[in-house]
């Protein structure tokens, strides 16, 4: 009688400690995410709420300037305070090009996706394939191909000189649509691939049933597909507006000196600037921008997650 | 009633125009080495208000021809007319066709009514007529309490249900299904197939049903072709396609079937006399368009026949009964014959009657002359 309370309920049992075992699996995992992401992360935050060393690095001294020159610009000379229009710029510059991105990888992987998950089941490796070539190469080398191509002596206005479209040059590079290119360019494939994913399981009889029942192409399309391949465009948009808003190497290659976006002006503050608690509270800001495009998301796809499963 | 044989092709007198024509329709899938000949030259007519049975194995090009009529594909050469307008290049949304789907391809994203006011919203319909369209056809296939389910919370009947009533509300000049009972179990698919086909009645809309089963197109039909690698062996009602079996393919694929090779002896108009192989001679009913000479292949169904006791001349064929078969309902003889062929006869059981034969004993084939077939050649 003692011992059929131990072994009442051997499944139960069985189960805690398998559970046991694979919280233990996970524990290397969460040393690792500990020590080289939450642990780092901590410093930051706490580095942004102290004051700026003479030359570098920081002084243990509670400040909240840091967080005021986010935003603010405070005189030297006189002490009046005014908006820092630099910071602001750059800021609104980030989320606009990361936004404007977002929809030109949209637009040209959608089709592009559409077009892989419509092939012969044999063949869409291949295409799958051919969208990840790109990845073999360097970030640096990619952007610099980039610069390559539309720089004042490119192959662009090389190209447009000599069929006489154009006397000089158009400037294309050091402008927010360098930029922009090359964002898109480097962040594609993060947008086909989870598109594809999406499209793999659409089930395109669907597709025909739509069409059976009158629906124009334009209808399917709006009324049918693009419900249904939901969670692939919000992951492959999350998937792209989260690294372009924390790009480094593009704007800087494509973007000069002078087009900074959010992740070269931390650079800048860490570097030249000599200002790390202000690194530190762009840093959070960033974060934090990325942590409200990820919100969204899940809020979004929340309840209507069911779409594209069956 | 004498029933016309149809023999592929036939001229419908009705003055109504066909509900669907096809016309020498041949579909080529792929190119060079790949290529494949889905639907050789088929051509026939569906008659308003019929339910027409496409039934043939599968890859027989059964479904190719229904896709076609839908217009998911267009025909590589003939043309297909829906009353009288040609349709062969039409795309789906701009024919009056709709298709119950064999997966039902029901939206996931819509509940059971906004599935069903879909074609309906497609085609501009004013709102009061989609509502009230909606309900007519939810009461039509009962499932007016489960109008504001997700259609992945039904089960497969109830998916069915929506499926048809979905194709159903635009009221389309033909219905098209696509196998769509092969997915339920047996019992709901027997159901399903006397609802389907007193919905056909009740609705009035022409269906064209394509399937393998050939117990299902016999129950359901008003007319049955039946197809084989591309081809249309033979278009006619439940009876003909039974009874006269045209060519080896459709009496063996449709039901049991025993094959005989046969002298033709003589023809007088719609009668033949035959010798069998045993030497005796039977008289039997031709169907349209068969003119046999010399040496034939006849068909015989088993149940058309019957076990006899020994010895000669007792009955048409003689053999040696090799195995008894008991199946509950009724018992099948298997009797070799002279030439090593085997002959099957099927007799209902009786209550209360032990069985008469014993395997290895010489015994006879008692057939009716009419029961005896010729196929064309």
């Amino acid at each position: 009688m003692r011992n059929s309370k131990a072994t009442s309920d051997p499944v139960g049992d069985m189960q805690r400690s398998r559970t046991k075992k694979n919280w233990l699996l996970s524990a290397p995992a969460l040393v690792v995410l500990a020590a080289a992401s939450s642990g780092p992360l901590l410093i930051v935050l706490v580095y942004s709420f102290l004051s700026a060393g003479e030359y570098s690095g920081v002084v243990w001294k509670f400040s909240t300037d840091a967080w005021f020159n986010v935003v603010f610009f405070r005189d030297i000379f006189d002490g009046t305070t005014s908006f820092a229009d630099a910071h602001i710029t750059i800021l609104w510059r980030s989320v606009r090009l990361s936004f404007i991105t977002t929809i030109i990888t949209l637009a040209v992987g959608f089709p592009t996706a559409y077009f892989i998950a419509t092939r012969p089941r044999r063949n869409r490796s291949l295409w799958l394939f051919l969208i990840t070539v790109p990845f073999w190469t360097n970030l640096l080398i990619r952007t610099f191909a980039i610069l390559e191509v539309i720089r004042n002596e490119g192959l662009i206005n090389i190209g447009l000189q000599m069929i006489g479209v154009i006397d000089k040059p158009i400037q294309m590079l050091y402008t927010d649509f360098a930029i922009m290119v090359g964002m898109t360019y480097v962040y594609l494939p993060l947008m086909v691939l989870p598109l594809y994913a999406s499209m793999e399981r659409l089930n395109f009889s669907l597709v025909e049933a739509a069409y059976d029942l009158y629906a124009t192409r334009h209808k399917v399309l709006r009324r049918i597909i693009i419900p249904l391949v939901k969670p692939g465009v919000i992951a492959g948009s999350i998937l792209v507006f989260i690294p372009s808003l924390g790009a480094f190497v593009t704007p800087r290659v494509l973007g000069g000196g002078k087009k900074m976006m959010l992740g070269n002006l931390i650079e800048l503050q860490f570097g030249a600037g000599r200002n790390w608690p202000l690194g530190a509270a762009l840093s959070v800001t960033l974060l934090t921008l990325v942590m409200a495009a990820l919100l969204m998301y899940v809020r979004t796809t929340q309840g209507n997650n069911a779409g594209s499963v069956r | 009633m004498v029933e016309k044989q149809g023999t592929g092709q036939e001229n419908a007198e009705t003055p109504l125009p066909a509900a669907i024509y096809a016309e020498r329709v041949t579909k080529v899938f792929g190119e060079g080495k790949n290529k494949v000949l889905a639907l050789d030259d088929v051509s026939l007519t569906i008659k308003e208000n019929e339910f027409f049975t496409l039934l043939g194995p599968s890859g027989c090009g059964k479904t190719t021809l229904l896709r076609l009529i839908a217009g998911f594909d267009h025909p590589t050469s003939g043309k297909i007319l829906l009353r009288d307008q040609d349709i062969s290049q039409l795309p789906p949304y701009q024919r009056s066709v709709n298709t119950v789907f064999q997966d039902y391809a029901l939206f996931p994203h819509m509940t059971v009514s906004k599935n069903i006011s879909f074609g309906l919203e497609m085609m501009g319909k004013p709102k009061d007529y989609i509502k009230k369209t909606v309900s007519d056809m939810l009461a039509l296939v009962k499932m007016e309490e489960l109008r504001d389910r997700r259609t992945d919370q039904l089960s497969g009947g109830q998916q069915q249900r929506v499926a048809l009533a979905r194709a159903l509300a635009p009221r389309p000049q033909v219905l098209l299904l696509d196998e769509p009972l092969s997915a339920l179990d047996y019992k709901l698919r027997k159901e399903m197939q006397i609802e389907l086909k007193q919905l056909q009645h009740d609705t009035g809309i022409t269906f064209i049903f394509v399937t393998h089963d050939q117990e299902e197109a016999l129950t359901m039909s008003d007319r049955i072709a039946v197809m084989h690698l591309g081809r249309i062996l033979q278009i006619g009602t439940p009876r003909q396609i039974y009874n006269q079996p045209a060519e080896r393919f459709v009496a063996d694929f449709i039901g049991r079937s025993n094959f005989l090779s046969a002298e033709v002896l003589s023809v007088d108009g719609r009668r033949a006399r035959l010798k069998l192989s045993s030497g005796r001679e039977v008289s039997t009913v031709l169907p349209d368009g068969r003119e046999p000479h010399g040496i034939v292949t006849a068909v015989v169904r088993p149940e058309y026949a019957q076990i006899a006791e020994g010895a000669d001349d007792v009955g048409e064929l003689q053999g040696v009964l090799e195995n008894i078969v008991y199946l509950g309902t009724d018992t099948h003889y298997h009797i070799r014959l002279p030439d090593e062929t085997m002959f099957v006869t099927r007799s209902q059981n009786q209550c209360n009657v032990t069985e008469a034969f014993n395997a290895g004993q010489s015994v006879s084939v008692v057939f009716k002359p009419e029961a005896v077939q010729v196929l064309r050649s």
